[in-house]
């Protein structure tokens, strides 16, 4: 015992280097990517999402997204509900934040009611699809901490993989690995452990298109549930880069004028 | 001179420009409503149908900065006469600059925050034949103008013109022990329904917090009552309807949320004078929502509210008989315990159930409503409610035979 103490004294920093290094290499990806999608300052995309349960019975959503960027903190987004008939015409406002609980507000037009939605419910399921909140919010850097996996080849593509751990204890994740083609910096592939670190789900992104020679959108999001059978194909049309929106666009005003 | 042109032509060619591409959508209905026992008042019944339609046309123009909607709405009641009616929701065009917002014409306007009562929500009077929820509106005209600040927004209204309360008729169920006559209404005002009345509300959201305070002034939404002396049977002394009586009011409210994780709390709070005494009333509470439970889909939230009123349940014979108004306010101190699930599945499921618990008088009185989606376009909705342990002499007695189902098909388009 006397001997290994020394020894370990010796090695652990040796330990720490490498864990630091893959740490930081995970998260210098992850800033990288962040950086090339930085500046695009606003857009509009129209939604469609494609929900398909085991015995193949699909259901249709149907939605229109604007996106604000917000620079110091996380993005703004406004998304109106155009189908199923019953949601027509509700909207949801979320401002995310890179550090903290994200702020949302639910307009039911019906009531005319804006409601405040409890911060912590972003495990649940988005419109009853495969898609929890957290996996469409705006993906900040901060809201993960990162750590490097390997070069690897995916789809003829090199690629990074690395997986990410979300900081808020509420997330419904214990981790997620990522595929990053190394050309565009473009997510590729994204698999998601339960709070078990069993595999749940799998979205793979297809069909990219690049906007102002610069922000790349897939317009095809495909993510399956393999404990459920469940899927969801999320396609994304119709992008508006530079829409003119501004800050009055995502207020609590702006949602009650929302149609 | 270039102005009052401009105006002209823009008015000019606001209809072309409305009348141009639009979109239409809402809903059509229809409803069943079964009692569990037999009527307590003559010519009620134990079974009720009835159809309705809300179509909404909008269209909006630069932008999106202005927006024209148009909302009418219509229900047929299987015998209820007074049930059976039609109104304009809305008829407005609205316009949003920078840091303001206009809105003038018919509209709907909603304050508030808690669950079981809408204590701070004053603009639009209640549609309450509809559904006893006190959550359908009748339209009101108005001149609202929002100034949009860095310390929140403030709402300024103009609201020319009065929308009286809606009461089920004599055949209507559930109903008043007396029925109210809408058609005999009294007011405070010379000026009637046509006093012009005026509100101001500043909100804000601070961090964690959703804020608004708000003044009105004006004809009171919520009417007190009369029995005149000609709803008096002269031989049986028995009083044949109650009048509303409308009276002018200066209300001050508060309405707070604040958001802690998986807690809202929620506080309202009015203070009323004009009718009588002053009015002091308050709904607090919370709902907290356990998410994803047992690792599944499912949230529940949990519900509780406190309810205050200073007003008693004044109904007393003598008084009535006096031509003194009383009100009838069935909240004094009561707790409200919910619960509501939600599925989060392909359908939209839910299911929110209630008790309301009178703390002093006695008497419970239960809610129970769910919902699902059929398809992508029809939503079907379930409701049972009762009342149990009534004490003769409140409110509440009056619905104590009135223990129902409701049953509702709708199709959007």
């Amino acid at each position: 015992m006397k001997h290994i103490l020394p020894l370990l004294v010796l090695l652990l920093p040796c330990g720490l280097t490498m864990a630091a290094t893959l740490e930081e290499q995970g998260l210098e990806i992850a800033k990288e990517a962040d950086r090339r999608d930085t500046g695009f300052d606003n857009y509009t995309s129209d939604v469609k999402m494609i929900l398909r349960n085991k015995q193949g019975q699909e259901s249709i959503r149907e939605i229109r997204s604007r996106t604000l960027e917000v620079a110091g903190d996380g993005d703004k987004s406004m998304t109106i509900f155009d189908a199923p008939g019953d949601v027509k015409g509700t909207a949801l406002l979320s401002f995310t934040h890179k550090e903290g609980p994200d702020d949302q507000w639910l307009y039911l037009p019906a009531l005319k009611r804006v409601k405040r939605i409890a911060s912590d419910n972003k495990s649940g399921p988005f419109m009853g699809s495969e898609f929890a909140y957290e996996d469409i919010a705006s993906q900040e850097v901060e809201k993960y901490t990162y750590r490097f996996l390997r070069d690897d080849v995916y789809d003829g593509m090199d690629v990074f993989v690395y997986e990410r751990y979300p900081v808020d204890k509420k997330s419904g994740y214990t981790r997620q690995v990522v595929w990053l083609d190394k050309e565009h910096y473009k997510q590729r592939k994204i698999e998601f452990y339960d709070r078990k670190d069993v595999l749940l789900k799998t979205l793979v992104f297809n069909d990219y298109h690049q906007y102002l020679d610069q922000y790349w959108r897939a317009h095809d999001m495909f993510m399956e549930n393999h404990q459920t059978g469940k899927s969801t194909r999320l396609i994304q049309t119709n992008f508006q880069f530079h829409a003119g929106l501004t800050d009055r666009d995502f207020d609590k005003n702006s949602l009650k004028r929302a149609r | 001179m270039r102005t009052p042109c401009k105006l002209a032509s823009a008015l000019l060619l606001f209809p072309a420009a409305v009348l141009q591409a639009g979109e239409w959508r809402g809903y059509v209905s229809g409803e069943w409503l079964g009692f569990l026992e037999d009527p307590a008042y003559a010519d009620q019944h134990r079974s009720y149908l009835s159809l309705a339609a809300e179509p909404e046309y909008f269209h909006e123009w630069h932008d999106g900065s202005d927006l024209f909607t148009f909302k009418p709405y219509a229900l047929l009641d299987q015998y209820d006469a007074e049930r059976t009616h039609a109104d304009i929701r809305e008829l407005s065009w609205d316009h949003a600059a920078y840091n303001w917002e206009l809105r003038a014409g018919i509209s709907k306007v909603f304050w508030g925050v808690t669950e079981s009562v809408h204590l701070v929500d004053i603009i639009n009077q209640t549609d309450q034949v509809v559904n006893l929820d006190g959550e359908d509106k009748l339209g009101q005209p108005m001149l609202k103008l929002s100034l949009i600040r860095d310390w929140g927004v403030v709402d300024l209204f103009l609201l020319p013109g009065f929308r009286e309360r809606t009461f089920p008729g004599k055949e209507g169920r559930p109903r008043f022990a007396i029925p109210i006559d809408a058609d005999s209404v009294r007011y405070e005002s010379a000026a009637e329904e046509w006093h012009t009345d005026a509100a101001v509300r500043w909100s804000d959201s601070i961090g964690e917090f959703d804020i608004g305070i708000a003044h009105f002034y004006g004809t009171s939404r919520e009417p007190r009552f009369l029995v005149e002396p000609g709803a008096v049977n002269p031989a049986t002394g028995s009083i044949d309807h109650l009048t509303p009586y409308y009276e002018i009011i200066n209300q001050t409210s508060i309405d707070l949320q604040a958001i802690y994780g998986s807690w809202l709390w929620k506080l309202e709070a009015i203070t009323r004078s004009g009718q009588g005494d002053r009015v002091n009333a308050a709904a607090g509470g919370f709902e907290y929502t356990f998410v994803g439970v047992n690792a599944s889909q499912l949230d529940i939230g949990v519900i509780g509210e406190y309810l205050y009123d200073s007003r008693g349940d004044e109904l007393e014979p003598g008084k009535a008989l006096s031509g003194q108004p009383f009100s009838l306010s069935p909240f004094q101190k009561d707790l409200v315990l919910g619960t509501r699930f939600t599925l989060n599945d392909v359908n939209g499921s839910e299911l929110l159930a209630s008790v309301i618990l009178d703390l002093e008088g006695g008497g419970q009185s239960y809610n129970i409503e769910a919902s699902r989606r059929i398809g992508n376009d029809w939503k079907l909705s379930l409701e049972a409610r009762g009342v149990s342990n009534a004490p003769a002499d409140s409110t509440l007695a009056s619905f104590e035979h009135d223990a129902r189902l409701r049953m509702e098909l709708a199709r959007y388009f």
